[in-house]
């Protein structure tokens, strides 16, 4: 379900939504999921659990119970190491001007058949 | 309405009795939903509740089924009476508190794992069926459950008191599930049920291991209560059905 | 006027282009805002409306329904999960946001501050009260948010099994006694204007949709959605023979949309300040609910800890040796 609910007029929002207590809860982890045997595992979602148990019992009871899975990796969140999406132009536009990666890039005769 | 009450086949009874036990405990397991310690925890005891209710429906349909006459599995559930529910009085036992539920659910699980195991060879074809899905279902739910004794157990002192607690406390409930009356022996030696008895060790032994790593002491000796496969309860199992009944017996006969 | 970073520039070009916003990208504070806002309300709502549903799972009139009543709640615990994690990216935490709700702070759903009286209900919050989520979640899939349409495509796939299980128990009801059918119709009468309640006030009153919608986190606006809803629901009411409480209902052939009646404004802004039929229940069944489980959640941590102790003591003694 779901829905946006209006703010009560006069209400300062900007206050709501500072955080007031300190996080003292259950650590996060990323779930990846296997769908079927011969496919990769794929970033399913997040959840939150006290240990690497749990962590990959609630895996399988939150994102697997409509046979979404074979296989669950969990991971700690805090131990993901992404790129910088600063560093996107840099990282990975000088892929972008090499066409002779892809077999497209080369003409062979139709009567040479499929290769 | 006590038409059920002479229950003559007793095929029948026999897998009633186990139908009942996944009906109750699934009936007080769903009472947990939306009262978990953490979402995460909320999912996955529905989780349980669902594969208890599963294999109750499973089994009283089949019950059903050998009762014949137009029975069905709703009729079993929702317009038997206390006296006729034939479940071990220790999964009517309220929920209490989190620790409660995990002590339940762990004396059953570790049961279940057993009985499933020899059903799963029952002479009865469709219990021996139903018995091997409801095997891989008791082998995770023991899982999770030892899962949380041991954490529980040997987590905080406030969790350590309630989780010794908890098994103090419905110890006493626990000597019915390897109780052998008259009708175990029959299906014993029809090849379709299981001997009982023979599952108290193999219990006991798993129970221990778990208790080991939890820092719980199994109580000593305790004076057992049971009754419940010949309709003698303990008195929370009438609040129980007639929360459960309410609907049919308010509105008798309606399709829902 | 303050000069237009990298960042910004990025952001805007992401906006126009329908490309999706990701957690690591840079974003004005006040779209980080809103979406926090509006993903926690929407947690929030999953959470909360799991009780109206609970109230009748110990009472469901038959095998087949308790079961489909306990997986469907289960799957809302798992819609707000889901949200939570999502509003997670943009660094908030859970448990912050849940602090928010309980010490209200932080709001959900109107609907949900109603009863469920009779089995009735459960159709009909099925029926209308999913219904009108999914118009709404539909919309939400195409946000610019990566973590949140990707939740809403997630949630919308498990939910199409929601509103149809709503409707055929109404059409069971429907179909059935005159008892039956006078709960069915009852219940319609009780949900029907909330249900409309449920798109929030009318697009000239809603401050923030049109930032949200330029920032393309709302793809429709409140009374586009609410419109939709209504000209989806007319011929489903119609099919089941049940009467909408609305004298003022009728389809105006020119705009080929329902002409529908006022809605009563001011009992929606009484539910959202906290004064309806069930706001206190509501918060004090999730509070006394988060209390009773803290123990718990304490325990799994201490438990943690030690086993995280003793095996580095094993890898110590270990080392020693």
């Amino acid at each position: 379900m779901s829905y946006s609910v209006p703010e009560v007029p006069g209400q300062d929002i900007a206050a709501d939504d500072a955080p007031r207590s300190s996080s003292t809860g259950w650590p996060l982890w990323e779930v990846f999921v296997r769908q079927r045997r011969g496919l990769s595992h794929v970033h399913a979602g997040s959840l939150h659990a006290a240990d690497v148990e749990t962590a990959l019992q609630n895996a399988r009871d939150v994102y697997t119970r409509r046979e979404e899975g074979v296989s669950i990796w969990v991971v700690p969140s805090g131990e993901i190491h992404a790129t910088d999406p600063y560093d996107a132009d840099a990282m990975f536009e000088p892929f972008a001007d090499k066409p002779y990666r892809h077999p497209t890039f080369y003409e062979i005769p139709d009567e040479v058949g499929y290769m | 309405m006590t038409g059920f009450a002479t229950m003559t086949d007793p095929a029948a009874a026999y897998v009633l009795r186990h139908g009942d036990d996944n009906l109750v405990l699934a009936q007080r397991l769903s009472e947990w939903v939306s009262l978990g310690p953490e979402l995460e925890e909320d999912i996955a005891l529905a989780n349980v509740a669902l594969d208890h209710l599963g294999v109750a429906t499973h089994l009283l349909g089949h019950a059903s089924q050998l009762v014949g006459g137009g029975t069905t599995d709703d009729d079993l559930a929702f317009q038997r009476t206390e006296r006729e529910f034939t479940n071990v009085v220790l999964v009517e036992q309220p929920n209490g508190d989190f620790a409660h539920t995990m002590a339940r659910q762990l004396f059953m699980d570790a049961y279940q794992r057993l009985l499933w195991e020899a059903l799963a060879v029952s002479e009865d074809a469709i219990l021996a069926g139903i018995a091997a899905k409801a095997h891989k279902e008791s082998l995770y739910h023991f899982r999770h459950t030892s899962g949380w004794v041991v954490r529980l157990g040997d987590g905080t002192d406030e969790s350590h008191t309630r989780m010794q607690a908890a098994v103090d406390n419905l110890w006493r409930y626990t000597g019915e599930l390897f109780e052998m009356d008259d009708l175990d022996r029959q299906m014993v030696e029809s090849g379709v049920g299981v001997d009982l008895g023979a599952l108290s060790g193999p219990w006991l032994h798993a129970i221990a291991a778990v208790a080991a790593d939890a820092m719980i002491a199994l109580p000593d000796e305790v004076t057992q209560r049971g009754g419940g496969r010949r309709g003698f309860h303990t008195e929370h199992l009438g609040h129980l059905l007639s929360e459960m009944q309410w609907m049919q017996r308010t509105y008798p006969g309606l399709e829902w | 006027m303050t000069q237009t970073t990298a960042g910004e520039t990025r952001f805007q070009t992401t906006i126009d282009a329908d490309d999706k916003v990701e957690p690591r990208d840079w974003m004005p504070e006040g779209y980080r805002h809103t979406l926090i806002r509006q993903i926690a309300q929407h947690a929030h709502s999953e959470v909360i409306g799991m009780q109206p549903e609970s109230n009748w799972i110990t009472r469901a009139p038959s095998l087949k329904r308790k079961a489909i009543l306990i997986a469907k709640i289960q799957d809302e615990a798992g819609h707000g999960l889901y949200l939570y994690s999502a509003a997670e990216t943009l660094g908030v935490s859970r448990e912050d946001l849940v602090d928010q709700l309980h010490t209200g702070r932080q709001k959900y759903s109107s609907i949900f501050n109603y009863p469920t009286l009779t089995w009735a209900d459960m159709g009909t919050i099925g029926w209308l009260v999913d219904g009108a989520a999914i118009v709404n979640q539909i919309m939400l899939q195409q946000t610019s948010y990566g973590p949140y349409s990707r939740a809403m495509v997630r949630n919308c796939k498990e939910e199409s099994f929601h509103q149809r299980q709503g409707y055929e128990i109404m059409l069971t009801l429907s179909r059935g006694s005159a008892e039956q059918r006078a709960l069915a119709q009852d219940a319609l009468d009780r949900w029907w204007w909330p249900s409309l309640m449920m798109f929030g006030p009318p697009d000239s009153e809603s401050t923030h949709t049109e930032q949200s919608m330029e920032w393309k986190i709302k793809r429709m606006t409140n009374d586009d959605l609410r419109q939709k809803f209504v000209d989806m629901t007319i011929p489903q009411a119609e099919y089941l023979g049940l009467t909408v409480p609305d004298p003022d209902l009728v389809w105006n052939v020119e705009r080929e949309h329902y002409d529908f009646g006022d809605i009563d404004w001011d009992e929606f802004w009484t539910v959202i300040k906290g004064h309806g039929p069930m706001n206190r229940e509501r918060i004090q069944h999730k509070v006394g609910a988060w209390e009773d489980g803290e123990w718990v959640r304490e325990a799994a941590i201490a438990h943690s800890e030690k086993a995280a102790a003793r095996a580095a003591d094993t890898i110590d003694a270990r080392g020693a040796a």
